[in-house]
């Protein structure tokens, strides 16, 4: 009776906080899609202005405001743009008269495996090595690893792409300096060729603040009561740590790696100008220099779906790893 | 009993103060005008172009000085938006209760989750490509750091057991918030701005790099690698002085953060 009791009540907590969450997520998605339709609409002057010179006629400025949808009431093109965000359909560009969407999505197939293939480097390296400059914090190993990662932090992308750039592409010759292959990924070892700098740029920089928060975290669980109690209770160093201290200096640092994994996927448009990737990014940068606004709205729109998608994981895995919290809801917490 | 002044606070004082040197002298004195194109053509370091010229023949260490300039104000008037307009949200979000207080925690969660380079993006969109919307944008980012960790801290004052003694014998809340919780927290703050101070120069760099900062002809750190990249097989110096001292910059602030915490904070030097 007592464990069915229990039972419910954990299954009831989990499913309000998990409703709650959704409940911001959708709030932010909304306050992020009004945000992006004033900013676009409201601020630059009419979007219609990007396709038109000062010479421009009346009849001109009339048929290129019916083309960007600015000749109809605000409120009219408000439903427009939420009629679009529901199907991704941000229409075509006023400028190359591609498709957004399809546009969007061609650039992904880049972005995507750069960003992951970089953050997924940087945790390989990050997680034992912060780990060890934990373990052994006082020794020279420790401080080494503690001072690197304190000094890879203050490092630029750029400045690391272009250096590996010139080391392995330009002196060495062992890589491509730059671009990616026409066909895209059906040339699969060229394509994957041009893809392995941009990857190592994004793992050594990212490889520097993950080792921090690892380094922190365990550093925080090494010191805490529960291990201190396991020892003394007779478990090995190793013992203690691998079943009560693993999950505990797992959360915090999964609740940031949310944040960190969207950082890493907007910062690849830096690494995507360096290497000269056809990403989402450079997408961006090109549209921003041409005032191409349904890009420029596509781009951000799905920018922020990432964004707030990777923290609302991050938040979910957290809180399905973290030992307090899953103790507080089991009702052990006494 | 006198504080010993941490290592890392005297390093990290003198990187910075070098590049403060580089900033203010540019403000009197150049090697050459910025647009001077007299030089030859990437030509490589001498004493007379200590970093070598440009693909245009203009002296890098000139172009250089300038950086200094652009990266210590994008990130003193950064971090001075972000510490004016976090402190004052954190101080509203702090005193916030009940479900003022849940709706503040959540929007600084999703605000934060923002990447500045996203929030720059956006408004170099909506405005055009200059210093101040870099300037802007960074600050905006720092403030919704700011403004977490100063709704964290006066939350943690407010439940101390003076504040409640102060509040008992009859003071304001405005005389409590001067006399009571700044100076608790001040210190904490201090210490994340100078951490934001570096990576607002970081961002501003990043952004010149992509073409989205500052415009000619005064150049950031961030448009001249970005000049130099084409040219890094004829005049490496180009695109390898720049991107070192802004690491300088950046490790100094970080170093006097560092070294602020232990200074400002006896308990944490015990501790390690």
């Amino acid at each position: 009776m007592i464990e069915l009791r229990g039972r419910s009540e954990r299954f009831g907590e989990r499913s309000d906080w998990l409703r709650r969450r959704l409940a911001s997520l959708l709030a932010s998605l909304a306050a992020a899609s009004i945000l992006l339709f004033l900013v676009v609409r409201l601020l630059p002057g009419d979007p219609a202005n990007a396709l038109l010179s000062a010479e421009s006629t009346p009849e001109q400025i009339a048929a290129a405001r019916r083309l960007v949808g600015s000749d109809v009431p605000l409120q009219q093109q408000f439903l427009h743009w939420l009629g679009q965000l529901g199907t991704l359909d941000f229409g075509e560009s006023f400028i190359s008269g591609l498709d957004v969407r399809a546009e969007i999505a061609s650039r992904l197939a880049i972005t995507v495996p750069l960003t992951l293939g970089g953050f997924v480097l940087a945790l390989f390296v990050a997680v034992p090595v912060g780990y060890l400059a934990a373990a052994r914090a006082r020794s020279w190993l420790g401080v080494l690893i503690g001072n690197l990662s304190q000094f890879g932090i203050a490092i630029p992308v750029f400045w690391v792409g272009i250096v590996l750039t010139f080391v392995f592409a330009l002196r060495l010759g062992w890589l491509p300096a730059g671009g990616f292959p026409l066909d895209g990924w059906s040339e699969r070892g060229e394509a994957m060729r041009s893809l392995l700098l941009p990857v190592l740029t994004i793992a050594i920089v990212m490889s520097a603040s993950l080792t921090r928060y690892v380094r922190s975290a365990t550093l925080d669980v090494i010191g805490s009561d529960f291990i201190r109690t396991a020892r003394a209770q007779g478990a090995s160093y190793g013992r203690a740590m691998w079943q009560h201290g693993l999950r505990n200096a797992a959360a915090p640092v999964i609740s940031v790696l949310g944040i960190e994994l969207a950082t890493t996927f907007i910062g690849a448009v830096v690494v995507e100008q360096v290497f000269a990737l056809p990403g989402l990014g450079s997408l961006l940068v090109r549209a921003i220099a041409q005032h191409d606004y349904q890009v420029i709205q596509g781009v951000l729109f799905v920018s922020t779906l990432v964004v707030l998608c990777s923290g609302f994981v991050a938040d979910l895995i957290q809180r399905l790893v973290d030992p307090r919290l899953a103790a507080t809801r089991a009702g052990h917490a006494r | 009993m006198r504080r010993r002044i941490p290592h890392s606070l005297t390093a990290g004082t003198i990187l910075v103060a070098v590049i403060v040197l580089l900033a203010v002298a540019s403000w009197f004195w150049l090697p050459f005008p910025i647009d001077d194109m007299s030089g030859g053509r990437l030509e490589a370091p001498s004493w007379h172009h200590l970093f070598g010229t440009d693909k245009l023949g203009r002296d890098l260490f000139a172009r250089s000085m300038i950086g200094a300039r652009i990266a210590l104000e994008a990130g003193f008037f950064a971090s001075l938006i972000g510490g004016l307009v976090g402190v004052t949200l954190g101080l509203l979000a702090g005193f916030a209760q009940r479900w003022w207080d849940s709706i503040a925690a959540s929007l600084l969660d999703s605000l934060i989750a923002f990447p500045t380079l996203l929030v720059a993006m956006l408004l170099v969109a909506a405005w055009s490509a200059s210093l101040t919307t870099a300037i802007v944008a960074i600050g905006f980012a720092i403030a919704t750091v700011i403004a977490r960790v100063t709704r964290l801290l006066i939350k943690r004052v407010l439940n101390q057991d003076f504040i409640l003694a102060s509040r008992a014998s009859g003071s304001s809340w405005p005389r409590i918030i001067v006399l009571h919780v700044l100076p608790n927290i001040w210190p904490t703050l201090l210490v994340a701005l100078a951490l934001q101070f570096g990576l607002a120069s970081l961002s501003e760099a990043s952004l010149s790099y992509l073409g989205l900062g500052t415009p000619p002809p005064n150049a950031s750190w961030g448009s001249l690698l970005q000049e130099a990249q084409a040219t890094v097989t004829t005049a490496p110096v180009g695109a390898i002085a720049p991107g070192l001292l802004l690491v300088a910059l950046v490790v100094g602030t970080n170093l006097v953060a560092d070294g602020l915490r232990e200074y400002l904070d006896p308990t944490l030097r015990r501790q390690s």
